[in-house]
């Protein structure tokens, strides 16, 4: 047993916190404010190799682990989490099952330009009537000589318009229920894909959230990805992962927010001494710090199974319900320790308290993570 | 081109604080850094390599520890690593400090040696210069921006208190440069997980032939009168604005705080 980070995360650490403090701290507020997607950003991060950190070096990525791609995502999320989903999305739902389902073919096709960040990943699932029960798939795959037909339409994606390619779920065999969804890779270019309305949210205002189109969208075989009818098998295991980067998040928005906290409760007076003299403050903060640290242990624990090829669904969906639910309370207190301040936009808390919602909810409801760990107690 | 760069392992002096009741420094918990200007006299090196090609060599004498700046400097592009490292290197002042590093570098092969200006930890801006001394090569000091004809000669601004000064200059050459000649790169993530499998050399006193005499305490004749630290001052504010908008600013600064 062994809780310490190796070499190469600890240097990897240092170098992700000053990123972050130094080149994603400053924009964050003007994202939110502005909605806007921070391509700038995007190119920054492209440079250092944060597109593809968990992916080997022969496909183009960093040859790192997924400890360093949970750090990456809480320490970005730590100071805008509208970021820190930009790479989770791209990394966890379009790089991740490319290189876990992907023929060798797709890997050489695909992973270098994801990882390069030339291109960025998205992931399609969600539909009107298939959200929690993702079963309920209504967009269909048609195969017409060498091509797929894609019709449908999905909902809520993450980097949509902004992604160059998709993994798009669709029903290949509708008479056989969960067995008749396949998965495909998308260029976002093809004829018949169109980028529908553009989501306006509560929190993570400068990520990308989307309507996507299928009309008619003809799709080449050798773009299945997996076999014909392992579609939901793949999403399921994508979004186990996927838990991994948003629990990270949601850990990063914590801890964020308490650091803003125990800032300012050290200068801000009231009764003639700092507020963080008080046991109330004390104590309130002991909690959330505890809470906090225990997120990280779930999200590193599920990062580090992941890593070693151990079974990890029920520790990424433990981690991501623990995590993200603490996010809920330690921002939202965050916003009461500033008091009147916390509320207005001139201090980072409230921000972080929308944000932060978003964790509770999406890649699978709290009440879904909940279902996941139950099937682990009760199998 | 070969280009070997000097850097210092340092306690990164704005996370120190002083102790209040015996006004020393509190260096438990103080993250260990590359030097600043070290950091950006690596940057020289890299940006040269980015569009030369070079092969860079860093240095760095030190405790076991200072492992961790070369690791660093490998991640940021670095290409080989030195340390220099043994008890008897122990309690080295600058001339002490420069001529085990100038020993180890008459070892190696190199066509351009940086160093930054001066470390944030001993302000002394001397170890630089007194390697071109021992080695007996031409030295530029307070190097700002370098110029490269791709051949042999640079064009070097420099810093002074008046101005800047350009000069030219010819390879064999040994430049200090200043932390604000650049905003050095981060570490790749690709280049941390290579600069941890890389190999450093390890030099002792034993591997480059110097006079035992003149390394560590023994050959150090400084003596420390006084140390105190410098007082801290706040970050402040920057504004990168014409002058005569600048003008405005400080006005209204100096009236903000009562000044004018």
């Amino acid at each position: 047993m062994n809780f310490e980070l190796n070499r190469r995360q600890e240097l990897f650490t240092q170098m992700i916190r000053e990123f972050s403090d130094k080149e994603i701290k400053p924009l964050a507020a003007e994202i939110d404010e502005q909605e806007r997607f921070p391509l700038e950003s995007v190119e920054k991060m492209a440079e250092l190799g944060i597109f593809g950190i968990p992916v080997p070096v022969k496909y183009g990525g960093a040859g790192g682990d997924n400890i360093m791609y949970s750090i990456a995502i809480e320490e970005l999320s730590r100071v805008c989490a509208t970021t820190g989903v930009i790479v989770s999305a791209h990394t966890s739902l379009c790089v991740a099952p490319i290189l876990e389902h992907g023929t060798e073919e797709q890997k050489r096709d695909y992973l270098p330009d994801l990882c390069s960040g030339k291109w960025i990943g998205a992931f399609g699932l969600t539909e009107p009537n298939a959200g929690t029960d993702a079963s309920a798939q209504q967009t269909t795959a048609v195969l017409d000589g060498e091509d797929y037909i894609l019709n449908g339409n999905k909902i809520f994606i993450t980097n949509a318009g902004y992604a160059h390619i998709y993994i798009i779920l669709a029903m290949t065999d509708k008479s056989v229920g969960v067995k008749g969804v396949s998965a495909f890779i998308v260029e976002a270019d093809r004829p018949g894909f169109t980028i529908g309305k553009k989501e306006l949210k509560l929190g993570i205002r400068g990520s990308a959230t989307c309507e996507l189109i299928f009309e008619n969208c003809r799709v080449p075989k050798k773009n299945l990805l997996g076999k014909v009818g392992g579609g939901f098998s793949i999403a399921m295991k994508t979004l186990d992962g996927g838990r991994i980067g948003i629990a990270s998040q949601a850990l990063g928005i914590a801890q964020g927010a308490i650091d803003e906290t125990i800032k300012y409760t050290k200068e801000r007076k009231q009764f003639g001494r700092s507020i963080s003299k008080f046991q109330n403050t004390q104590f309130q903060l002991a909690d959330l710090y505890t809470k906090i640290e225990a997120s990280r242990l779930l999200v590193r624990s599920a990062a580090f199974k992941k890593d070693t090829g151990v079974s990890y669904a029920a520790d990424a969906a433990m981690a991501k319900l623990f995590a993200s639910e603490t996010a809920m309370e330690v921002t939202t207190k965050a916003v009461q320790f500033h008091g009147g301040y916390g509320y207005t936009r001139e201090y980072p808390v409230e921000r972080m308290m929308r944000d932060a919602k978003i964790t509770e909810i999406y890649e699978g409801t709290s009440e879904v993570q909940r279902m996941v760990i139950a099937a682990k107690i009760f199998k | 081109m070969k280009i070997v760069v000097c850097i210092k392992q340092v306690p990164d002096t704005t996370e120190i604080k002083i102790n209040p009741v015996t006004g020393t420094l509190i260096r438990d918990g103080v993250p260990s850094i590359i030097n600043p200007d070290d950091k950006s006299g690596l940057e020289v090196a890299l940006k040269l390599k980015d569009k030369y090609g070079a092969e860079i060599t860093v240095i760095t004498m030190g405790p076991p520890q200072a492992d961790a700046v070369l690791r660093e400097a490998m991640a940021m592009g670095a290409d080989k690593a030195i340390l220099l490292t043994d008890r008897k290197f122990a309690g080295a002042d600058t001339l002490a400090t420069s001529n085990a590093l100038s020993a180890a570098l008459r070892k190696i092969d190199w066509d351009l040696i940086i160093a930054g200006r001066q470390a944030i930890d001993g302000d002394t801006a001397q170890v630089g210069p007194q390697i071109a001394e021992f080695l007996d090569i031409p030295q530029i000091s307070y190097v700002k921006d370098l110029d490269f004809d791709g051949e042999t000669q640079f064009t070097i601004k420099r810093e002074t208190e008046e101005g800047y000064q350009i000069l030219q200059a010819e390879m064999p050459l040994l430049i200090t440069v200043l932390s604000s000649a650049n905003k050095p790169r981060y570490m790749s993530v690709g280049g941390i997980v290579e600069a941890v499998e890389k190999d450093v050399l390890v030099l002792g006193a034993a591997d480059i032939d110097a006079d035992e005499n003149r390394l560590g305490l023994k050959g150090s004749p400084t003596k420390v009168y006084k140390a105190f630290s410098k007082g801290v001052k706040s970050a402040g504010e920057q504004f990168e604005v014409e002058a005569e908008e600048a003008v405005g600013i400080i006005i209204s600064k100096l009236k903000e705080k009562f000044i004018i």
